[in-house]
């Protein structure tokens, strides 16, 4: 792409295996043109952000990744094969956690394992896993309504693990709790992607948090929508979780894309 | 401590039936009995039977027509949630029939289903399923998206997301509306009982105004008030565990 430009670390940008890509998406709401000829590759088991200000069809591009909206132009690919709709190789988790409030926190994070047809008594044990891995034991006969903010969306997280999706997209996941849950977020965001071999898509709208949990920043900006740079953070997180906010680097960076995003916030 | 919400049900009803007595006695009217009176004709009704019989006369409209409005409210009621096209067919029939007078439409009701039981049980039906049909599209058409897109996402069929999604999100507003149709069925039943025929229950509110019985005329519409909240406590009681049942079901098999 022309309107793509790679800084930083141009190098490693050519060394990755894509896991999905986009390709020319184009998405229009009657006359409202919400994306315009989008393209971006998310490289495999890494986390890519998809950073801008509001309005500029982040949410909407990942809801074409994952099958919920059609694109009106445009492919998306998913291990090389074209996105008709939702699939098995994706899962999702919700900005307002979207948890059925009659069904219990074990029978929540077994959703997608019930529809896949998944015997019960497997689902459960499956779904205990995740729970415990989230840091919900205890809690599987609880309710959504008996949990916090924080707890919900452990289990929105637990749910989309337990159906084992090869990509994960996530929605402003943390937008919705409270600040200290947000950094405790971050920092087990971190250990996940080390740990999953899954290959992250996180929307965000919070420069500090993109830039704390990405391998690569995808900065999107509106009118029309578009990839308008592509920065990919060098090794500065593997001087641990309690070093990343203070690092030159990470500064740099949260400055920088401050710098390109301002004019585009009235 | 939950004795307390029942102290209180007590309370109310001791008030109220006290305030009865008070009103009967000053008297309000001559034809206003007091509550014992009224108590004494109906417990004189249910010892001859007589009471039995009139239900059992009165039941049958109000049975028949109350199955058949939840049944096909709450289908019918799915149906136009689901569907923009049956919305613009139907949701306007069940809005003229909720705002509709009833008692100046049952002449025309006589006129073409003659004075039987097909009469009250249309009676019962009209007065019942609009609500029902109504909060319950109203219910379906309001699911929150974010969860049809979760059940999407989550590879849900459309079956599934109906089922599993869709319904157990509109209950507690369909069940509302089951409560508010099957009230006015009762209404329903007894206002065919005046108005088509007097039989069962309306023919001794008839009869004893008649003959200015007053107490079994009130013991009457007391029996049948009566009976209508007690079939919404029912109603209540297979809501909540209903979905307890579902609950407990799921976690245990």
């Amino acid at each position: 792409m022309s309107q793509t430009k790679e800084t930083i670390t141009p190098a490693a940008s050519t060394s990755f295996e894509s896991a999905v890509s986009a390709r020319n998406i184009s998405k229009n709401y009657g006359d409202v043109e919400a994306l315009r000829n989008m393209s971006l590759e998310f490289p495999r088991g890494q986390l890519t952000s998809l950073l801008g200000p509001s309005g500029c069809g982040k949410t909407t591009l990942l809801k074409i990744i994952a099958g919920l909206l059609k694109p009106t132009s445009g492919e998306v690919e998913v291990n090389g094969k074209k996105v008709t709709g939702p699939g098995p190789d994706r899962a999702f988790v919700f900005q307002d956690f979207a948890l059925l409030p009659w069904a219990t926190v074990l029978r929540n994070v077994a959703f997608g394992l019930e529809m896949r047809g998944v015997a019960t008594s497997e689902r459960e044990a499956r779904a205990e896993k995740y729970i415990k891995e989230v840091g919900l034991a205890g809690f599987e006969n609880a309710y959504p309504h008996e949990l916090s903010g924080g707890m919900r969306q452990r289990v929105g997280l637990a749910r989309a693990l337990a159906v084992d999706a090869q990509v994960l997209l996530m929605d402003e996941p943390f937008s919705a709790v409270d600040e200290q849950t947000r950094r405790k977020f971050q920092e087990d965001l971190l250990q996940l992607v080390q740990n999953e071999n899954k290959t992250f898509i996180f929307v965000t709208h919070s420069i500090e948090e993109a830039v704390y949990v990405s391998d690569q920043i995808a900065i999107l900006l509106p009118r029309p929508s578009r990839v308008s740079e592509i920065i990919r953070p060098s090794n500065f997180r593997s001087k641990g979780v309690d070093n990343i906010r203070r690092d030159p680097e990470y500064l740099d960076i949260v400055d920088e894309i401050w710098a390109s995003l301002r004019t585009y916030v009235e | 401590m939950p004795n307390r919400a029942l102290l209180l049900k007590l309370l109310s009803a001791v008030i109220l039936f006290g305030a009865w007595e008070i009103a009967g006695r000053v008297p309000v009217s001559f034809a206003f009995p007091t509550f014992l009176e009224s108590m004494s004709a109906l417990l004189a009704m249910t010892l001859d039977g007589s009471i039995f019989e009139a239900y059992a006369e009165t039941l049958k409209p109000l049975a028949i027509g109350v199955a058949i409005s939840a049944v096909l409210g709450i289908a019918i009621g799915l149906w136009v949630g689901l569907s923009n096209t049956f919305d613009w067919l139907f949701s306007p029939i069940f809005i003229v029939m909720q705002a509709a007078p009833l008692a100046a439409l049952i002449p025309l009701l006589v006129l073409a289903y003659g004075i039987g039981l097909t009469s009250k049980v249309l009676v019962v039906c009209i007065m019942a399923m609009p609500v029902i049909v109504l909060n319950t599209s109203g219910a379906v058409r309001n699911t929150p998206e974010s969860f049809k897109e979760m059940g999407r996402s989550f590879l849900a069929s459309e079956t599934a997301i109906i089922l599993r999604i869709v319904i157990p999100a509109a209950s507690p507003v369909i069940f509302a509306g089951l409560r508010l149709g099957i009230s006015a069925g009762f209404i329903g039943a007894i206002l065919s009982e005046l108005k088509i025929t007097p039989t069962g229950v309306g023919d001794i509110i008839t009869y004893s105004r008649s003959i200015a019985d007053y107490p079994s005329m009130y013991a009457a519409i007391f029996s049948i008030i009566l009976l209508a909240v007690l079939f919404l406590n029912l109603l209540e009681k297979v809501e909540t565990t209903l979905f307890k049942g579902n609950q407990r079901d799921y976690v245990s098999n």
